[in-house]
């Protein structure tokens, strides 16, 4: 019994102790994530808010006041043919640019890992659009696309193939500039490429050889694509990101023209919050664009993520 | 005929000759262990006969078949890598299965979906299962199938890669370094396994290591390289007891043999410290020359007794024996002592004492390091030279 006692007592008299500076590692704890809690506050959390406010509201620029109007922003939104125009726009321009990027870039990423000599000179090569501004190289676009002056009309008359008016008429330009818009995505999908690849252990494809896998297409099933599944799935959360954000292009070089024909989403709320200055309406286009973004998100994650991570 | 043999193999990277002219034959259901420093080439020999690499010049035949210019998947070898090299997002019946597969299935087959409904394919999937999950319950991993490499331990792994290996019954098979992974424990276990799986499989095989304890204790024969060059190829016990180079001797046996730097004298004789020995044959006069002796066939006795007089500097005790650390007074040379513990009962560091070799046991290498076979005549230690 003594013992018992003797072995309890200091236990007892810990506790207050214990608790004090459980209290003060807390508060070191709050102090130390403090600023990084008041950053997102700031400048995440309280924009993504204000947005969804003001897209219940008939704000516009200019106007000293504003009341809320409930769903009828999102009521009109439904209703409205440019919206619906520049929606169908964005996607088809996604399934366009993000698939294709996704695919060349892997594919220039293979070829610059297995090449010896050129590899650093690919590597820039490729990643020069990316790395350039977008605004000063739509100009050099445009010049190369032109109807009459352009060189890829041109060349296409030499061999006796009328060329398309690319970015001027309706039924080309969304195609122009998804082509542009791959052009200057593949260099970025394959840097990721090549940092995933430089991960995979040499020995994997040793043991694949002497497994049997003879041709390099064995190879890249058995080895290179599994384990390139983690690089995929955020390769692919960019690119789609990337595509849908889609406007320099569009604002430069086509207005959304010719006929709406290039409409698309970022660039109709640009029109609509800083053209015509309607915040409100634009605020409530901007939560259908984050929302897109958001379940797209969540889907891929959710369906695709726990498969590629062993 | 022999099972393997490799006829003069010599690889280089640029300026560095990683194998200088290797070559090595391997009777049928041999173990043969490759054991060297790191950088010895050992694993470059082992990737060149498994035909991940080329050599540069050579020829590799096994089984009355010529390799050399084959690729690795038609070489019909198995390999266990030190990594394993298990596909992490394949099971480990998938991994297992993966040779097996890779053979039997033709690549349309093998497609995920469209392969499913090629005819004769499913026979065929029922027979790779049967064989993996055979090989799974020989090798105790049957349990194991449906776990990927990630959720299993290291042994779990390691069993898993012999199984891929073995599941098809090569005609050779290769081991890069397969227990370096393991902690020690496991790694003695696995030793014996090994070498029963070896047994029952009857392939031949050569094991890549550089823990020359597991291939003294492994192999029917070890080849130990040094630099590129196939020093010597012998059983374990002859590798032990009878190296034909000083960098073998040096090599193998813990703990490091005791070796003496000297010089033949006019007369022929040896002088070691203050004796002399006398050998029968003769050694060229002013020769280089290094006199070797294990640890083991070192005695200590009180000084005054006839041998080399030295003082203890520090003693490990191991147990079963008692490892004495000594420094020789005439040369300041270390020696190393391994005495049963009853033996060194009484020793303390700053001791002085007198070392008495067993004279049939010294060896004797030329400048070159290697060995002179002069040393089989040394008969006793003979008198003193200096009172």
């Amino acid at each position: 019994m003594a013992d018992m006692t003797a072995i309890s007592l200091p236990v007892e008299k810990s506790r207050p102790i214990v608790n004090v500076s459980e209290r003060h590692e807390a508060r070191v704890a709050w102090m130390l994530a403090a600023p990084a809690m008041i950053l997102i506050v700031l400048f995440i959390v309280a924009p993504v808010v204000a947005v969804i406010t003001l897209g219940f509201t008939d704000f516009e620029l200019g106007y000293s006041t504003f009341k809320f109007v409930g769903f009828e922003n999102y009521a009109e939104l439904f209703g409205d043919r440019t919206f619906r125009q520049s929606l169908w726009n964005t996607a088809i321009y996604t399934a366009i640019v993000a698939p294709a990027s996704i695919l060349l870039g892997l594919g220039v990423a293979l070829l610059i890992e297995s090449e010896t000599v050129g590899r650093s000179f690919f590597r820039t090569a490729y990643f020069l659009p990316v790395a350039s501004l977008l605004v000063a190289m739509a100009t050099v676009w445009q010049y190369l696309l032109h109807p009459t002056i352009g060189p890829v009309n041109n060349l296409l008359n030499l061999i006796g193939l009328p060329g398309p008016n690319w970015l001027g008429s309706a039924s080309t330009v969304l195609y122009s500039l998804s082509m542009i818009g791959v052009w200057q995505t593949v260099g970025f999908n394959m840097i990721l490429f090549l940092a995933g690849l430089t991960a995979i252990p040499r020995d994997l494809y040793s043991a694949a050889e002497i497994d049997g896998a003879k041709s390099p297409i064995d190879r890249f099933f058995l080895v290179t694509l599994p384990m390139l599944g983690p690089t995929t799935v955020f390769v692919t959360t960019i690119s789609i990101i990337n595509a849908v954000k889609v406007f320099e292009t569009v604002k430069t070089l086509t207005e959304g023209g010719p006929n709406k024909a290039s409409e698309v989403l970022l660039f109709t709320i640009y029109q609509e919050g800083f053209v015509y200055l309607r915040v409100g309406y634009a605020s409530a286009m901007t939560v259908v664009f984050l929302a897109v973004l958001v379940v797209m998100m969540f889907a891929q994650y959710r369906l695709v993520d726990r498969k590629v991570h062993y | 005929m022999s099972a393997l043999s490799i006829t003069n193999v010599t690889k280089s990277f640029g300026d560095n000759h990683i194998l200088k002219g290797i070559s090595l034959e391997a009777e049928a259901g041999e173990f043969i262990a490759l054991v060297g420093p790191s950088g010895c080439g050992k694993s470059t020999l082992l990737r060149i006969v498994a035909g991940l690499e080329g050599a540069d010049s050579g020829e590799i035949v096994a089984g009355g078949r010529d390799l050399t210019r084959l690729v690795a998947a038609e070489r019909n070898v198995a390999m266990v890598f030190q990594s394993y090299a298990l596909y992490p997002h394949l099971t480990a019946s998938q991994n297992i299965a993966v040779p097996l597969a890779m053979r039997n299935l033709t690549s349309m087959q093998r497609l995920p979906m469209i392969g499913s409904l090629l005819p004769g394919q499913k026979a065929i999937r029922k027979d790779i299962m049967r064989q993996v999950t055979d090989m799974a319950r020989s090798l105790k991993i049957d349990h194991l199938l449906d776990r990927k490499p990630g959720q299993m331990s290291g042994g779990q792994r390691q069993r898993v890669a012999l199984a891929r290996a073995m599941v098809r019954q090569p005609g050779l098979f290769l081991m890069d370094e397969p227990l370096s992974n393991l902690d020690a424990n496991l790694r003695v276990h696995a030793r014996g396994e090994i070498v029963d799986l070896h047994r029952r499989a009857g392939v031949p095989t050569l094991y890549v290591t550089h823990d020359q304890a597991e291939a003294l204790s492994m192999a029917d024969r070890v080849a130990v390289m040094m630099s590129g060059s196939l020093l010597q190829l012998a059983a374990p016990e002859v590798i032990y007891d009878d190296p034909a180079h000083i960098e073998v001797a040096k090599f193998v046996g813990q703990p490091r043999i005791n070796t003496i730097a000297s010089r033949v004298d006019a007369d022929g004789a040896v002088t070691l410290g203050t004796w002399r020995l006398q050998p029968h044959d003769t050694l060229a006069p002013g020769s280089d020359i290094t006199v070797a002796i294990r640890s083991e066939f070192l005695s200590i006795a009180d000084m005054g007794t006839p041998g080399l007089p030295a003082h203890i500097e520090r003693l490990e005790f191991l147990g079963s024996e008692v490892i004495v650390y000594t420094k020789l007074d005439a040369i300041g040379e270390s020696m190393v002592v391994k005495l049963a513990p009853s033996d060194a009962r009484g020793l303390v560091a700053g001791k002085p004492v007198t070392i008495v070799p067993q004279g049939e046991r010294l060896m004797v290498f030329g400048a070159d390091g290697a060995r002179l076979r002069a040393d089989l005549t040394f008969t006793t230690l003979l008198e003193r030279a200096h009172g």
